[in-house]
């Protein structure tokens, strides 16, 4: 055999491998599923959503979990949205070139990278205890909140600059000031990408669980929190707490709440897809 | 009027921005105070020399290595995973697939990223654990290979995502030029654009590492707690971020020694991907200069 034809067999078996390597995770992935949605889907009832923690397996159910991380969610929303918005904004629209907009620059993709259980050591002390907020909804939310930020500021700022210079012209010769631009012409236009954003951060905040541990979230919680100073579980805390148990029963909880989990995940990551495609039809300058 | 309002918000927006310095300010000076609190009733050097981490029992010892070991294995075992198989997807995509087809399978790729940390590990500690042990008698049932595997899998996506574009950022002449010389796709890739698009391939691989060793919910779950000086992948270890968490559910004084343990074992984390990625951040603007 010439070199030429071993050379072109090792490109094929290349392809080979690269076909293969492309889909090894997805396929894997896919027998997780499987092999969850086996042992857990039985479990799901309506019962089992609305019941309370319990010893007996066959008893327990995740509403207080569940309500636990509606709640976190919609607070973590509330803060994170404003402000990562706002830091968007003000980068992209206001921040002149200079040691300040570089410096926050830096900061916020160093941010991007710190551990998520690091977090949880910041609210731990600051939230929890420093500002007495205790191991509440509150507490838990702003953690989030704050991890969530850099993805939320930097998504505003990729979204914000896809809306052309000729937009904003237009406006100022119109005689609006920048605030009236920003507000009509360039937030609206630029609104679909902002959305998307936010919205994949929050699923990355659904499924968190090391900082809201740390934080003093519990595993265990007879009631669901009524306002933000309550204390509270979530459903991944919930899952991690029926998986260190040792009956077989609690391992079926823990799949059939990992499913209710994960339609939550893939429904939230699905809208911001359909969000993104629908945006990018709808506006092409 | 108007001058004023416009005032106003850009000091709002401007001080959302400052948010994320506070952020910042606040991770360093909870982590350096509570450690020099740590530090001054622990010795530094048994913190780093000790190989024994025993801050729960009534004989305590206080060595950082176990954690740090733990943490470095389990990351060891992910990148074996994601760093061959990231690489492949990386080359096949910009070097052979259509472009149609990587439209669609970046985004599903994405997915592997997608999916919460807890569920990973009831994988690991339910379906890998189990189908190892089958081959490996000795395999305990919570063990480095398992989590450190299935923590490989969750970062393919970050090591092939970064890759490609890196190596779809290396000039199209470089390609035909060695196509012009008769080579194959896989020869232009191995001697001229993976070369071309190392440090951006680099990055990748540090962000994944990174990512690995700051990973909690895996390794808690599926690695166990048990804080062990070792490289053999088949028994219990610990890792910072697993510490953190057995401590967190546990039930700890405020203001004594062992609370004090978590933001030790923090500050070491923090510090180990403040490095990681600054290198990153470092490369990627070098890189970004040679080509622009």
């Amino acid at each position: 055999m010439n070199r030429i034809t071993l050379n072109r067999i090792k490109d094929k078996g290349f392809l080979v491998t690269g076909i293969i390597s492309t889909f090894i995770g997805l396929v894997l992935l896919l027998i997780f599923m499987a092999d969850i949605f086996i042992e857990g889907a039985p479990r799901i009832s309506w019962k089992f959503i609305v019941s309370l923690p319990s010893r007996i397996p066959e008893r327990a159910g995740i509403y207080t979990a569940m309500m636990g991380s509606v709640w976190v969610l919609i607070l973590t929303t509330i803060i994170s949205f404003p402000i990562g918005v706002s830091a968007g904004i003000y980068l992209e629209e206001y921040a002149k070139q200079g040691r300040l907009s570089r410096l926050l620059e830096v900061n916020i993709s160093n941010l991007a990278g710190v551990p998520s259980i690091i977090y949880g050591l910041l609210g731990l002390e600051i939230f929890a205890r420093v500002m007495r907020l205790g191991s509440s909804v509150l507490a838990g939310s702003i953690t989030l909140a704050l991890l969530i930020l850099p993805i939320i500021i930097v998504a505003t700022r990729e979204s914000i600059k896809a809306v052309p210079q000729s937009i904003r012209d237009a406006s100022y010769a119109l005689g609006a000031s920048k605030w009236q631009t920003i507000y009509r012409q360039v937030l609206p236009a630029s609104f679909g990408g902002i959305l998307t954003g936010v919205i994949l951060a929050l699923s990355r905040a659904v499924g968190e669980a090391a900082p809201l541990i740390v934080v003093g979230a519990l595993a265990y919680v007879p009631f669901a929190p009524r306002s933000p100073l309550d204390d509270f579980s979530i459903l991944p805390i919930q899952i991690f707490n029926w998986i260190s148990r040792p009956q077989h029963g609690f391992i079926v909880n823990a799949a059939a709440a990992i499913i209710i989990l994960l339609i939550i995940t893939f429904a939230m990551n699905g809208i911001a897809i359909y969000l993104r495609s629908r945006w990018q039809k709808r506006v092409s300058w | 009027m108007i001058r004023t309002r416009e005032q106003i918000i850009e000091t709002f927006l401007l001080i959302s921005a400052f948010i994320t310095i506070f952020t910042t300010v606040g991770i360093i000076l909870v982590l350096a105070i509570e450690a020099f609190k740590f530090f001054r009733e622990v010795s530094v050097i048994e913190f780093f020399t000790s190989t024994e981490w025993t801050p729960l029992f009534t004989q305590k010892h206080y060595g950082i290595l176990p954690l740090l070991s733990g943490t470095l294995l389990t990351s060891f075992i992910a990148i074996l995973v994601a760093l061959p198989i990231g690489l492949a997807i990386a080359i096949y995509l910009s070097e052979y697939a259509p472009k149609q087809f990587r439209t669609y399978v970046k985004p599903s790729l994405e997915l592997l990223a997608a999916v919460p940390t807890v569920v990973y590990g009831f994988f690991a500690l339910t379906v890998v654990t189990p189908f190892l042990q089958s081959f490996i008698p000795g395999m305990s049932g919570f063990n480095s290979l398992s989590a450190g595997f299935v923590m490989g899998i969750m970062i393919i996506p970050i090591v092939s995502s970064l890759s490609e574009d890196a190596l779809n950022a290396v000039p199209a002449s470089l390609r035909e030029a060695s196509y012009g010389m008769g080579s194959t796709r896989l020869q232009t890739a191995i001697k001229v654009t993976v070369p071309a698009a190392s440090s951006g391939i680099v990055v990748s691989v540090i962000l994944a590492i990174s990512r690995a060793i700051g990973e909690t919910m895996i390794v808690a779950i599926a690695a166990g707690q048990q804080p062990r000086f070792t490289i053999n992948p088949l028994v219990p270890v610990e890792t910072l971020t697993a510490y953190i968490v057995q401590v967190s559910l546990g039930d700890v004084q405020h203001n004594s020694v062992e609370y004090r343990t978590i933001f030790a074992a923090g500050i070491t984390l923090f510090v180990f991907t403040f490095i990681l990625n600054s290198v990153s951040h470092w490369l990627k603007n070098k890189y970004r200069e040679k080509y622009e």
